[in-house]
């Protein structure tokens, strides 16, 4: 495995390279707060940033896309007939993701590219995107990502990992597009790999020893999916929840969208939107019955769908990764790793 | 299938109105580019979403039958934007059709077995392209008894009359049409619900007999009691279910009853199956 020291003073100049060659997205703040955002020519990213307040998912997953297109213009010969709108799927990186929400964009590939289908759109553009991710000196007071498989140092699904050491990058090259985009930078001031991984490895359990929040999943495997759903405890959960969607729209594993057709004069352009399990809408019939017409099985499906469908469908832990996103954002204090915990501590009493 | 939702160029062939209050009308598709009809190739269960450009898409089961070939069939109920535009194309428009989604009955498991087949309404149109896949020459030969009840409303709101009819003559196959009530005196078939004249009609379940349950949740809440009176156990009891979907391949999240996702899990699960889910259909 191959270390890399950056200098901070070289950095901006090398992120700069390597716009010739790569779409950059990155950390801005704007009036919203800090987002993941396509990077203009002139900005950098910010990477003294402590959290975005949406994910990193949008880098693959826009808020909205425009997926096909077609004429309805009767003069033309192709009327009516779809094509795949065009997508720039040139090389991207995005600069600075954290390690879990590098985790949530694995957890939600499960979901677009599958034995059956694969989501063109969401796999074009993961494979275009090169990630280079910003280890967590000091994780949050709401950070409890080392309980749910990943943490500030995690590797997984990064092509490199950056530790901030005040004057300089430490970079560790994961993979060969991470590899290819430190050299679109002319990073190549290579470090001792055995004194760099002990440096890592230091700096990530003095990280990790700052992480004071957990979840406990350890009992959810063994319980049915009915018994939970079924619990007493639902109403309790969501009695002061409003159905306002943010926790879906903050979250970097939520993936639910809707299909929408919008035309202009002749032209017309079928667009996925995110969407949300909250809304009453999103399983409403055409005949106006509603499978989960009241809050509370909105709530409960999507407290489910994380902690124990998803669980049970792939068998590769809970579908959520700790950020605490949800749990700062939620206008009514609704926090996942409560949930959680009633949940893994439910007993069916007989 | 490259890109899962780009549909396949269809024409509208032929639209004919299917039931009295012609709030259903049946659909005829050819399509436009050669090779697209094999790409489409599809069993008995299975449904489609039908694509207007600028107007959005609707998941419908396929009422043709995979042993009739040159064009695809569509019976659809007007309700919402999507189904009343619809209603209102003429023959000849340019659509898409993209599919076949979802899994099917099992056809493999029902080989060698008798087959009951229950609808009412119109949730009848999968189970018309079951039958038409059963009594073809080629196949008829691999089921036991076919018995078939069917109930609407009133006579004019029976969908595929004709066929039902010719049905009703043959003698592989035992039908059992109804209707709730109707004041024409020459009805010669059958008045009552649809879960009556299961218990009166339809056949004591033995280890090879299997029911197919389609049709509106009242009826597919009665209907079961009735077919566990007849010794049907859950595992005999085959359904397909309906939820709002839009992708109809798995991804955008809505459809599903627990971990199962109605559109690519199923629509078709076994009486067994459901009681394992959530109810949320």
């Amino acid at each position: 495995m191959k270390f890399i020291t950056i200098d901070k003073k070289d950095w901006a100049k090398g992120i700069d390279k390597s716009r010739g060659t790569y779409q950059l997205f990155g950390p801005v703040t704007d009036i919203n707060g800090c987002q993941i955002k396509a990077l203009d020519a002139d900005v950098q990213p910010e990477m003294e940033y402590t959290d975005s307040v949406l994910s990193a998912k949008s880098v693959l997953f826009p808020q909205s896309e425009k997926i096909l297109v077609t004429s309805l213009n009767e003069a033309d010969d192709d009327h009516h007939i779809m094509k795949r709108a065009d997508g720039d799927y040139t090389p991207r990186a995005v600069i600075g993701i954290r390690p879990y929400d590098a985790r949530a964009i694995q957890l939600v590939k499960m979901n677009f590219d599958t034995e059956d289908y694969r989501d063109p759109y969401w796999c074009d553009a993961y494979e275009a995107t090169t990630f280079v991710g910003l280890a967590i000196n000091k994780p949050g007071p709401l950070d409890f990502s080392t309980s749910t498989g990943t943490g500030p140092f995690s590797e997984d699904g990064l092509d490199i990992l950056l530790a901030d050491m005040d004057d300089k990058f430490l970079a560790k090259v994961l993979t060969p597009k991470g590899e290819a985009y430190a050299a679109a930078c002319g990073f190549n001031t290579e470090a001792d790999a055995k004194e760099s991984q002990v440096l890592f490895d230091v700096m990530r359990k003095d990280a990790e020893k700052t992480i004071s929040s957990s979840v406990e999943t350890d009992k959810l495997k063994d319980k049915t999916i009915l018994d939970l759903y079924e619990a007493p405890f639902w109403d309790d959960v969501a009695f002061s929840c409003i159905n306002c969607g943010t926790c879906t729209y903050v979250c970097p594993t939520c993936w639910c969208f809707d299909i929408q057709d919008e035309n202009k004069l002749k032209a017309s352009s079928r667009f996925r939107n995110w969407d949300t399990c909250m809304s009453p809408l999103f399983t409403r019939h055409a005949t106006g019955h509603n499978p989960r017409g009241e809050k509370t099985m909105r709530v409960r499906q999507r407290f489910m769908h994380k902690l124990k469908y998803f669980l049970d469908k792939y068998d590769s832990g809970i579908m959520c990764v700790g950020c605490g996103r949800c749990v700062k954002s939620c206008p009514v204090n609704i926090d996942i790793r409560q949930v959680c915990e009633t949940m893994n501590n439910y007993e069916k009493k007989e | 299938m490259e890109n899962p939702y780009l549909p396949y160029p269809v024409r509208i062939d032929d639209i004919e109105i299917a039931t009295e209050d012609k709030s259903l009308k049946t659909f005829k598709f050819v399509f436009l580019n050669e090779g697209d009809e094999e790409k489409f190739a599809y069993q008995a269960g299975q449904f489609a979403e039908l694509s207007i450009p600028g107007v959005g898409e609707i998941p419908i089961g396929i009422a043709s039958s995979p042993v009739e070939k040159g064009f695809v069939k569509f019976t659809v109920f007007r309700t919402g934007v999507v189904t009343s535009y619809l209603h209102n194309m003429k023959v000849g428009d340019i659509m898409g059709l993209r599919g076949p989604l979802g899994n099917w009955y099992p056809w493999d498991k029902l080989e060698g077995k008798n087959v009951v087949i229950i609808g009412g309404g119109f949730a009848f149109t999968t189970l018309r392209s079951s039958i038409v896949y059963m009594l073809d020459p080629a196949n008829r030969s691999k089921f036991g008894n076919i018995d078939v009840v069917y109930g609407a409303r009133s006579p004019g709101m029976l969908l595929y009359r004709e066929e039902l009819y010719e049905w009703e003559k043959r003698s592989d196959i035992n039908m059992h049409i109804t209707v709730d009530g109707t004041d024409d005196p020459d009805w010669k078939y059958n008045k009552g619900f649809v879960p009556q004249i299961v218990e009166e009609k339809a056949p004591q379940a033995d280890a090879d007999t299997f029911a197919i349950v389609c049709g509106p949740p009242i009826m597919i809440k009665f209907t079961q009691p009735a077919l566990t009176k007849l010794g049907y156990g859950p595992d005999q009891i085959i359904m397909s279910l309906e939820n709002r979907m839009k992708c109809g391949i798995g991804m955008c999240g809505r459809c599903n009853i627990g971990k199962e996702l109605v559109c690519k899990d199923g629509p078709v699960f076994t009486l067994e199956e459901i009681n394992m889910t959530p109810k949320e259909y």
